[in-house]
């Protein structure tokens, strides 16, 4: 019975996280010999739930995993593709490598910036994209590319740039 | 001519489709190699064969294979990894053969895990690569059910597992050592070497690090030999390459062709020549972390060994292609802000260095320039070469930097004084 209350309260301690966030965390806990090799696991779940990563959530996986809230942090702001913080509903990502600027990505970059005002790294005032630039998408015959969250596009222009956009709301 | 890694890859936007390997030969390597061979012998045909790491390094693979300690404590799994993060800028072609053809590069992984007895595998998969993930998913589970992996594959005793590793997106995850750190849940930071991995690698544990198209030839050797892969190249090395083009020519692609194919040959009969109106000015000839070829390289044949005679690398084998309309110190500089993001900063002439460079080449650029930068990037260009660094981001990213000091060294005067890019 005791047992039951002490899990309880332990429980209770992650109660920034939801049940499903902590689920999926311990089902890739047990994939690995300790469970802070789940850290970067425990990050893509928190940010597939809830877009971004905060500082409590960062707090709260140091606690699961039985690491530093530090460390966890060092992770997360190790890899550009968790977000410390928040986006917006779609995440525009831009490659500026060297095969898209050679066939004018900035020109792209340039008219996508005027047409939302935003500048990289900035979200629309009303939450609807945030523009980030990201390196070679592995995909240069076909320069330009980009991704909008997890779709990839290529041999962009203004024309299919202002298509594609009306498609994510 | 022979294609064997590209041949049964219907299109760029198909998948080849178990049955379809099948048909056409496939998985009978596997069945091979467990049924009549000894892990040893799988090493051996490798070696023999000289295949050289295709991620751009050119290790030979077998040699990697065979410093993997083959007794010892069993309780716990050696592994095997395949590097499928592919990031080097202007590289396209690991994603052609994820995308095409899954289930070559899964035999190839098990066949490599029997032989250095592996009793896991993983593919760490660059994060944006989501339709790959899908198709090797999938692909995955049908190895699975056919009884290609999991325990006592074909009867044989072996096991295997084999899980895909999405990555959370950082070029330095390409580093062998900073991959497994990567693996493991940490800050992909590169590891002191000794140990090697071969050694000590994923949670400590003797491991094998691949890349994509290395792994996807291992079916092919065990089923045709050493000999057959070493007449497939026009040079001693052995085997064909996928070679690629970007930039402004006619038909930017990706082919399959022997190794020793000329510069030449790739960019006039395959990429169809420059625009019209531009002129060939440069070329990275393996990816961003490579040394600048000019007009005078064209001749050169793509190999590890020719290429690096005119200074430069094979590296990936995809080139990025300069023209006359593109202004070369952007171009540098473009190359040089992606690896100063891209340092881990765990070591000084990095972390360091290569914002300094990237804070000259701004200004050059934007005409505020000094002659004496030239200098300095020249300096930090040898500061950061081989040697001086942790691992081989840095000096990847002197490649480009002083080779370009030295083919558009006009262009960089120019630039400081006119204190304006003639290209603007």
């Amino acid at each position: 019975m005791y047992w039951r209350i002490w899990i309880g309260s332990l429980v209770k301690n992650y109660d920034m996280l939801s049940e499903i966030e902590i689920k999926e965390i311990e089902e890739e806990i047990r994939q690995y010999p300790h469970p802070s090799g789940a850290c970067i696991d425990a990050l893509k779940i928190i940010q597939k739930h809830r877009g971004w990563v905060s500082d409590e959530s960062v707090k709260d996986i140091g606690r699961l995993l039985g690491i530093s809230a530090e460390e966890v942090d060092g992770v997360a702001t190790f890899y550009s593709r968790i977000y410390r913080k928040p986006v917006g509903r779609n995440v525009i990502l831009l490659c500026d490598s060297i095969s898209c600027m050679i066939m004018g990505y900035g020109s792209l970059y340039e008219y996508m910036s005027e047409k939302l005002s935003v500048r990289f790294g900035d979200t629309t005032d009303d939450g609807r994209f945030t523009l980030l630039p990201i390196s070679c998408l592995g995909d240069c015959d076909n320069a330009p590319a980009m991704m909008i969250n997890t779709d990839h596009y290529n041999k962009l222009t203004k024309e299919k740039i202002d298509e594609l956009l009306d498609l994510y709301k | 001519m022979e294609k064997p890694l590209t041949e049964h890859i219907i299109s760029s936007t198909d998948v080849t489709s178990l049955s379809q390997y099948s048909k056409a030969g496939g998985y009978s390597a596997l069945r091979k190699a467990l049924k009549d061979m000894a892990p040893a012998e799988v090493t051996n045909l490798v070696k023999a064969s000289n295949l050289l790491g295709r991620g751009g390094a050119g290790f030979p693979t077998g040699v990697k294979w065979s410093l993997i300690p083959m007794e010892g404590d069993k309780s716990k799994p050696k592994y095997l990894v395949c590097n499928a993060d592919e990031m080097e800028p202007g590289t396209f072609k690991d994603r052609y053969l994820l995308e095409g053809n899954p289930h070559q590069l899964i035999e190839g992984m098990i066949i490599s895990a029997y032989a250095v007895q592996a009793g896991k595998a993983y593919i760490f998969l660059r994060w944006a690569y989501k339709k790959a993930e899908k198709i090797l998913q999938k692909a995955i589970e049908e190895a699975y059910s056919e009884g290609y992996l999991g325990r006592d594959i074909l009867g044989s005793g072996f096991d295997l597992d084999l899980s895909i590793h999405s990555s959370a997106g950082r070029y330095i995850c390409g580093e062998e050592t900073a991959l497994l750190n990567s693996l493991e849940g940490k800050r992909a930071i590169p590891r002191t070497k000794p140990p090697f991995p071969a050694v000590s690698g994923l949670f400590g544990r003797p491991t094998v690090v691949n890349n994509v198209e290395t792994l996807s030839w291992i079916s092919h050797i065990v089923l045709k030999g050493p000999d057959w892969f070493k007449g497939l190249s026009l040079t001693a090395t052995g085997g064909t390459k996928l070679f690629g083009v970007s930039g402004k020519v006619k038909k930017p692609g990706l082919w399959e062709l022997p190794l020793g194919t000329t510069v030449r040959e790739i960019l006039e009969d395959y990429a169809g020549g420059m625009l019209e109106g531009h002129r060939f000015k440069g070329a990275l000839p393996g990816g961003a972390s490579t040394d600048f070829i000019v007009e005078e390289h064209l001749d050169i044949k793509m190999d590890f060994s020719t290429v690096a005679a005119v200074g430069s690398r094979l590296g990936t084998g995809t080139m990025i292609i300069l023209d006359d309309r593109t202004c070369p110190v952007a171009f540098v500089h473009n190359v040089e802000k992606f690896f100063a993001l891209e340092s881990c900063g765990w070591c000084t002439p990095c972390r360091e260095g290569l914002p300094w460079v990237e804070k000259m080449l701004t200004s050059i650029e934007e005409g505020t320039g000094k002659l004496e930068y030239l200098e300095l990037l020249t300096y930090n260009a040898k500061y950061m070469g081989p040697g001086n660094t942790f691992c081989a981001h840095a000096p990847g990213a002197a490649e480009p930097l002083q080779s370009g000091l030295k083919y558009f060294h006009d262009d960089f005067v120019k630039h400081i004084n006119e204190k304006r890019c003639p290209w603007r």
